[in-house]
């Protein structure tokens, strides 16, 4: 049933989505620690 | 400095300063107002399905025209740093708290006083129900909206966008009082159930939320 | 501790994998629902993961509220997004799943409607968090927490209360549960916990490093000798 694969799906990208966006902002930060630290 | 001469003596001067400029009354009257037209253009019922859909109307109506009440709670306070006066006095926070919130009690109760009227004239409403029970539906409804939407006007203070912070935080803790309130209103003028579940359920909320609100006002207001 | 990180997840994803097996080929197909009832599988798993990371938003908001310790805070902002998260896989595969079953998409389920009004009122909470610019906005928070965790049984007799009058269909199973579709539920639910866990982790790890971020950048102002900012 297309429904099931949909909702497995659907839940699978929410979750990616939401990782991914957390990844993106640590990675963000770390370059913002890079930048501070070559600063001083 | 006990709790209830404070509290009077808050509420005597907050409701003697809205006598004199009616500020908060003429703008919710005016929005109400401009709601149950709006309402009547889009909806054109009849009688049997105005008693199905009227006590949703009625109370969506009230609740956006409470809610131009309490955000203007506390504006007067923080344009004369009436706040930090009141951190350093030894009154307790609690009778601030509770003078403002008896205060939109009675400018939301003055405010429904006079809009039920026009409701039973724009929807040709006649209860099927036992309909003195809409009193205490409405005195323990317009308390839930009125003890949580000061609170939270309180802790909307120092956020961006202040006006839209107090109804996005008010209504989703507000749905199951707003749930009881429509549904025991459409059960009072169908006639069709009894409300009694939804005016206990409203009492409880309203114990529940005054006591929280109580308990917690003193470190909102030391928050800021 | 940087090694338990990456083997935690290699298990996890092993649990997920094995869990996904069981749901979708090893349980029973239900009679009535068909194949399409194997939704159930995530969704259920999912509503539980969420309200039980509502659960400890609310105990470590009461600790902060007790203590002023800014790890519970942490805690709190972290257990809370990653509930929403999980409530909106609920709130959307509900109605994938209420569709083909009932026809509608939307349903007052007690489950669904809880579910709602959480996401509602935990969704006003991140936005609080984020739109506060009071110094002590962990304070407003919890506090927030708190009235948000007192309204949940009310919430629930509101809407129990409100079924009786108004009855719709039921999702899930009407009565008990066959053994075997029970046991498939509980791997799944390990396995979402498990990853719950490590979503958290990671945030956590974010959220304590944005922290001290923003402490020294707060001490670098101070000891500069002219703002040049």
């Amino acid at each position: 049933m297309t429904y099931l694969y949909a909702a497995y799906a659907a839940t699978w990208i929410i979750h990616i989505l939401y990782l991914g966006s957390v990844a993106m902002k640590y990675r963000r930060l770390q370059r913002e620690i890079e930048e501070l630290r070559r600063k001083r | 400095m006990s709790t209830p001469t404070i509290t009077q003596a808050t509420l005597t001067k907050d409701l003697r300063l809205e006598w004199r400029s009616k500020d908060a009354i003429n703008s919710m009257l005016f929005f109400a107002l401009l709601v149950v037209v709006i309402f009547s253009f889009s909806f054109n019922p009849t009688a049997e399905e105005s008693r199905q859909i009227a006590g949703g109307l009625i109370w969506v109506a009230f609740l956006f025209a409470a809610v131009v009440a309490l955000n203007q709670t506390w504006a007067r306070e923080l344009r004369n740093q009436v706040l930090d006066a009141y951190r350093i006095s030894p009154a307790p926070a609690n009778a601030l708290f509770l003078a403002k919130a008896i205060g939109n009690f009675v400018f939301v109760s003055v405010l429904e006083a006079l809009m039920t009227p026009l409701f039973i004239v724009f929807y040709t409403l006649r209860a099927l129900g036992p309909a003195w029970q809409l009193i205490p539906i409405a005195a323990l409804g317009t308390w839930a909206l009125v003890v949580n939407g000061t609170f939270f006007a309180a802790m909307s203070i120092r956020t961006r966008s202040r006006e839209i912070m107090l109804p996005l935080l008010l209504f989703p803790i507000s749905i199951p009082a707003l749930l009881a309130m429509v549904e025991a209103t459409s059960a009072i003028l169908t006639g069709e159930a009894s409300a009694r579940f939804w005016i206990v359920l409203l009492a409880v909320y309203d114990l529940v939320f005054t006591t929280v609100s109580l308990l917690l006002f003193e470190s909102i207001l030391h928050a800021e | 501790m940087k090694r338990a990180f990456p083997i935690f997840g290699l298990l996890t994803l092993a649990l997920l994998s094995f869990a996904l097996y069981e749901a979708l080929i090893a349980a029973p197909t239900e009679r009535t629902m068909g194949d399409v009832q194997r939704i159930f599988y995530y969704h259920v798993p999912s509503a539980w993961t969420a309200f039980l990371l509502f659960l400890i938003n609310f105990v470590a908001s009461v600790v902060y509220l007790i203590k002023r310790n800014p790890a519970a805070d942490a805690v709190a902002a972290v257990t809370a997004e990653v509930g929403v998260i999980f409530c909106t896989v609920v709130l959307v595969t509900g109605p994938i799943w209420a569709r083909p079953v009932w026809g509608i998409w939307w349903t007052w389920d007690m489950r669904l409607t809880l579910t709602l009004v959480l996401w509602l009122i935990y969704v006003s909470y991140l936005v609080l968090r984020r739109f506060s610019s009071s110094s002590q906005t962990p304070l407003i928070a919890a506090v927030l927490a708190v009235f948000g965790a007192v309204d949940v049984p009310l919430v629930y007799f509101s809407i129990w209360y409100f079924r009786t009058q108004h009855p719709s269909p039921v999702m899930g199973r009407g009565g008990s549960l066959d053994p075997r579709m029970l046991h498939v539920l509980l791997i799944n639910w390990a396995a979402f916990l498990c990853f719950a866990f490590l979503v958290c982790w990671s945030r956590y790890r974010l959220e304590r490093l944005e922290r001290e971020v923003e402490e020294t950048q707060a001490l670098e102002a101070l000891l500069e000798p002219r703002g040049v900012r």
